[in-house]
């Protein structure tokens, strides 16, 4: 988009909180998600998972499954369709055609737990997973690799043979290294000559996962016509498509895929997973068949944010200017190539202007679950590095890190880590709100009666937000509503947020604009709900859309009055005609007369965006540590967020809170647990310890807003950046409280409990002058 | 998950009937919060899921002179929702309103809790320290064992095959009496013990001395340990600051953790002393009827 527009001050919809168009179905429980849907004659498939990590298939029968009573199909990696080992785009970026199918079933070697060999479909869900549990596999288990050192180690067990790794450029085989990057400018040797204070540290980072609260689930339907059917719980059902064709080696065409209401997502419900699993298992019985995961199954075998090593270096002149930053960044990828390394380089320096900075990433395959995408993936991961080194920094000189960091802001024109040339930005304007705000103007009390220690921490953090393909229809109802047809799933009130840009434009009520999330059939193609691109992107097609209507609607306006349609003025949902101030007709008044002036109006916005608005957050947060026990209270969070324009501001400061929320989860408790063996010790919820309302005081948001010119109404992605900062404001927090600087996530009890000791241990130590 | 007969018996002779025909491949049905859960994750294959809820004693909840009789199926809110029980039982009262939440509360039973035996449940320790016995109804007849001597090992008890809990009994406390239980979870609810210590004490009549005490610990060991030495060694001592740091000091020596996901072993003795002492004066303020 070449476009540039102007922020306007006055709006009658956007700003506004109007009920969200889905909130009496999901309420009420209606609203229709993938586990409930129940198809005639639909049937229930189970998957078996390699209870290994790292192994070789030696042997598989499953013979005693086939004879099982009420079985229907059984279906191992033979019925895939021949993969090669070759690069293919399957929608986010080209992967290794054989290792997506492996990924899905494997076909000779396993490389993560959990990952599928075999299937079954039966006239019920027991059946189906009583028939599972005889199929018969043999295994010769290999040594598992879950770490990036060991996986980088001489010697190291070579998870892919048919790896070829990408090292600066040059080719690598025998490798556990997918991939290693640099970003270089400047002259970092001689910007740390000029630093007086100069702080490195390596961080290490568990996996976490999204812990979206409704499992996987896909239910397949593929006819005698080899039209495939798939309906599921997904952020873009148009990438389901591709990767669907892709996978099974169909048409794009062939595939009909509908999304059904999705209970969260984060990015982990981009990748398929039971789809391609179901499509072949109704392929075989040709009955729909249905598949939804077990929780243990979705940590086990669905991907989290990759964990990994992090180190930083950062040298600060005299006066607190930072001269130089160098950092390297190995993230675990999972059991086949493909972490968010490359995002968490676009984003680690991103709050600042650093003359001389090199990134080094590295993607790195362990045997663990496939990394996924996961709200501002690498972001959490590089700001947790980042920040933590910042704030030691302003220790050492004793600046305050607000200062500190308004000093060496990036701005407009500022080059990212990365080499991309920041426009528009806001970090500044955030900054001074946090400072304005009432938490960083109070005092923490530190003084408790108990013995616990409390400590203040302020983070920055940024995402980049995408843009892409959007398309959406609008439909003008004689009613006086409007249709509204978007391909964006609705994962955290979007249906709002959109249709609002379009009553906007139209003068209508918000509530007057209908929307609804189509099938890959009922609208144009649709990127993903990711990358904070929705309310963006899908919001510019329905404004474009919008604008169109208006057109139509005063060419009909003009058909009555026998105007010229350039004669048709519409302000405040009024059109009106110039040369005759008798003529007015509103919205719905004009929407009844349809019939009569042409049929139908029915028009249609299409996007596709280059860019989206990045945008930046500052997170505060105070802490209380039971100094007897490690346990960490969140005493008060405080989240200023640069978001462009607020369409709908209680959406987004849920945003806000939710990504703060899960970030909490990450810094305090979360984290794969795994066994030397390569399980994942905590697969459930009751050890896998998300926080509840219980843990969380109430989150405090300041909205900021500088307007994107990028977007009619000023827009920027909101959904990820709050993730960013929390692990390295709560890290922050703790050092203030304890005086000992944590440098792996989680800070669970006990190993603050370990950072304490060791602190006393080391001032028992130190020689008495 | 594998097809099982419900069986729905009205009294503790067709329960026990019931059990007997089915052996180990039945198993008793209180609040199924544990039974629900663990036969959907494949834990057992059962051929029979015995209901006891429609059995009216142990869905009643007696309080008299000789103390209080719960069934064992009786949901724990109803256990602190009495109030005359929740005044005179405190430790049973902590460890009810803490399991799992409101929604849980309403079906988990304490007898659940026990007989599920895991080395971490919250009610176990609890109930030791509160003198607590279950009366087990079985083919032979009904039989009395102490809390302290009912788990074997985790999810192991002294349960033989056709047997049940039918009651759990407490006799009356006296009224220089005071519990208490706590555990340490690294959230601050719907999370399981990384250790739980309960403890009570009686005390004389001025409140200056312990007659008798008890310590339980929860999740340092295969079962739910009753910290005999450091419970004898309080006996006649003066309940101040340092009978307390000596008897947490102690308690902690009982401990045999192991490390786990939820914690080293290192933290989890720790944490038996830290719990201990906070345990122990909670138990005293209570008994001096703070
Ligand atoms: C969300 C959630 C949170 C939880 N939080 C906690 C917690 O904080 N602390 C905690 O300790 N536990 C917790 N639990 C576990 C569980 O709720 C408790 O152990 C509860 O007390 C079990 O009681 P129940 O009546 O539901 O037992 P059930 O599930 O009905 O039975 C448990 C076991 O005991 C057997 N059984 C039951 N009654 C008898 C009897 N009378 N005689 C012989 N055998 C019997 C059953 O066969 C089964 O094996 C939680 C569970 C869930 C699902």
């Amino acid at each position: 988009m070449v476009a540039t527009f102007e922020p306007k001050k006055t709006y009658k919809v956007i700003g506004t909180r109007p009920i969200r168009h889905d909130g009496y179905d999901k309420v009420t429980g209606r609203a229709l998600y993938g586990a409930d849907l129940k198809l005639p004659g639909q049937v229930w498939g189970a998957v078996l998972r390699s209870p290994y990590a790292h192994a070789n298939i030696t042997r598989m029968d499953t013979s005693e499954a086939e004879k099982y009573p009420g079985v229907l199909a059984v279906v191992t990696a033979k019925d895939m369709p021949k993969a090669e080992s070759k690069m293919v785009d399957l929608g986010e970026g080209t992967v290794n055609e054989k290792h997506e199918v492996d990924r899905i079933m494997a076909s000779d070697k396993i490389v993560f737990r959990g990952q599928p060999v075999a299937a079954v479909a039966a006239v019920d869900r027991n059946t189906a997973e009583e028939a599972v549990k005889l199929i018969r596999v043999e295994y010769q288990p290999l040594q598992p690799v879950l770490t990036v050192e060991e996986a980088m180690a001489k010697g190291a067990p070579i998870i892919l043979p048919d790896l070829v790794g990408d090292d600066l450029g040059e080719k690598v085989k025998k490798t556990n290294m997918a991939k290693h990057f640099r970003h270089e400018f400047g002259d970092v040797e001689k910007g740390f000559s000029q630093a007086k204070h100069i702080v490195e540290r390596t961080f290490k980072m568990s996996m976490t996962h999204q812990g979206y609260i409704e499992p996987h689930n896909a239910v397949a339907m593929w006819d005698e016509d080899n039209r495939l059917r798939i309906w599921t719980g997904t952020q873009g059902a148009f990438a389901v498509r591709k990767q669907m064709a892709g996978i099974l080696k169909l048409d794009e065409s062939r595939v009909k895929v509908t999304p059904m209401e999705i209970g969260g997502g984060f990015g982990g419900k981009i990748p398929v997973y039971l789809e391609p699993i179901a499509a072949l298992l109704s392929k075989k019985c040709r009955r729909p068949v249905k598949l939804v995961m077990e929780r243990k199954a979705v940590f086990e075998s669905t991907g989290p944010a990759p964990g990994g090593t992090l180190r930083v270096k950062v040298g600060v002149d005299a006066s607190g200017k930072i001269t130089a930053a160098a950092s390297d960044m190995k993230l675990e990828a999972g059991g086949f190539p493909g972490s968010a390394v490359g995002a968490a380089a676009m984003c680690i320096y991103s709050p600042y202007n650093i003359p001389n900075t090199t990134i080094d990433g590295w993607d790195i395959v362990v045997n663990k679950p496939k990394s996924a995408p996961y709200r501002a993936p690498g972001a959490p991961q590089a700001h947790f590095a980042m920040e933590s080194v910042i704030d030691e920094l302003c220790e050492k000189g004793g600046w305050d890190p607000i200062d500190f960091r308004l000093k060496n802001s990036a701005k407009e024109g500022t080059r990212r880590g990365d080499g991309v040339k920041f426009g528009s930005i806001g970090n500044v304007d955030v900054l001074k709100a946090a400072s304005r705000s009432p938490h960083w103007k109070s005092v923490l009390n530190k003084d408790t009666t108990d013995g616990k220690k409390r400590g203040r921490g302020i983070a920055s953090g940024y995402w980049f937000n995408i843009g892409l393909k959007s398309a959406v229809t609008l439909s003008a109802n004689n009613d006086g509503t409007v249709s509204l047809v978007e391909g964006s799933t609705d994962i955290g009130g979007s249906r709002a947020s959109i249709a609002m840009q379009a009553a906007e434009v139209l003068g209508i009520p918000a509530l007057d604009v209908r929307p609804t999330v189509a099938d890959t059939e009922g609208v144009a193609y649709n990127d993903v709900t990711g990358g904070s691109r929705t309310t963006y992107a899908t919001g510019f097609a329905a404004y474009e859309a919008a604008i169109k209507m208006v057109e139509e609607l005063k060419a009909r306006a003009a058909r009555i009055w026998n105007q010229d349609p350039s004669d048709i003025l519409f302000k405040d949902g009024v059109f009106s005609a110039k040369k005759d101030s008798e003529l007015r007709l509103n919205f719905k008044e004009l929407s009844k007369k349809l019939g009569e002036t042409g049929g139908p109006v029915t028009v249609t916005g299409s996007v596709d965006l280059s860019t989206g608005g990045g945008a930046y957050g500052a997170h505060i947060v105070d802490v209380e540590v039971d100094t007897e026990t490690g346990k960490v209270e969140i005493l008060r969070y405080t989240i200023v967020q640069d978001v462009g324009k607020a369409i709908h501001p209680s959406y987004v400061e849920g945003q806000m809170q939710g990504g703060v929320v899960q970030g909490i989860g990450w810094a305090l408790n979360e984290e794969y647990f795994m066994t030397k063996e390569g399980t994942m010790a905590n697969s459930s919820f009751l050890d896998y310890r998300m926080p509840t309302t219980l843990d969380l005081p109430k989150i405090e948001t300041v909205i900021v807003e500088v307007f994107n010119p990028g977007h009619p109404f000023g827009v920027r992605g909101v959904g990820e950046v709050p993730i960013a900062p929390p692990i390295a404001a709560i890290g922050n927090a703790l050092h203030d409280a304890l005086g000992v600087r944590l440098v792996e996530t989680p800070f669970k009890p006990g190993r603050i409990m370990e950072a304490l000791e060791a602190q006393s241990k080391a001032a028992a130590v130190k020689p008495k002058r | 998950m594998h097809p099982f007969a419900y069986v729905e018996p009205k009294t503790v002779k067709e329960a026990v009937a019931a059990l007997s025909k089915y052996g180990d491949k039945a198993r008793p049905l209180a609040g199924g919060t544990d039974l629900l859960v663990q036969t959907r994750a494949g834990r057992f294959n059962l051929d029979a899921v015995v209901n006891l809820k429609k059995i009216p004693e142990l869905m009643s909840v007696k309080l008299d002179a000789n103390g209080l009789e719960v069934g064992a199926a009786v949901p724990c809110y109803r256990v602190y929702e009495d109030p005359k029980v929740s005044a005179a039982f405190p430790g049973l009262i902590d460890a009810a309103s803490l399991i799992g939440g409101i929604q849980i509360q309403s079906r988990a039973s304490m007898g659940g809790n026990l007989c599920n035996s895991s080395p971490s449940a919250d009610a176990t320790c609890p109930m030791i320290v509160h003198n607590g016995v279950a009366v087990i109804a079985g083919p032979k007849g009904t039989r009395k064992v102490a809390i302290e001597e009912f788990c074997t090992g985790p999810g192991k008890n002294a349960l033989a095959a056709g047997e049940f809990v039918v009651t759990l009994q407490f006799p009356k406390p006296s009224p220089t009496f005071g519990a208490a239980y706590e555990r340490f979870i690294p959230r601050n609810e719907m999370d399981i013990a990384v250790v739980g210590v309960a403890s009570s004490v009686t005390l004389d009549a001025a409140g200056k001395t312990i007659k008798n005490a008890r310590i339980a610990l929860a999740a340092v060991g295969p079962i739910p340990i009753y910290a005999v030495a450091a419970s004898e060694w309080l006996k006649g001592k003066p309940a101040n600051e340092a009978s307390i740091a000596q008897a947490a000091a102690m308690a902690k020596a009982a401990a045999r953790p192991i490390t786990d996901m939820r914690g080293t072993i290192e933290q989890r003795k720790h944490l038996v002393e830290v719990l201990a002492r906070r345990t122990l004066t909670k138990a005293i303020e209570r008994a001096r009827g703070k």
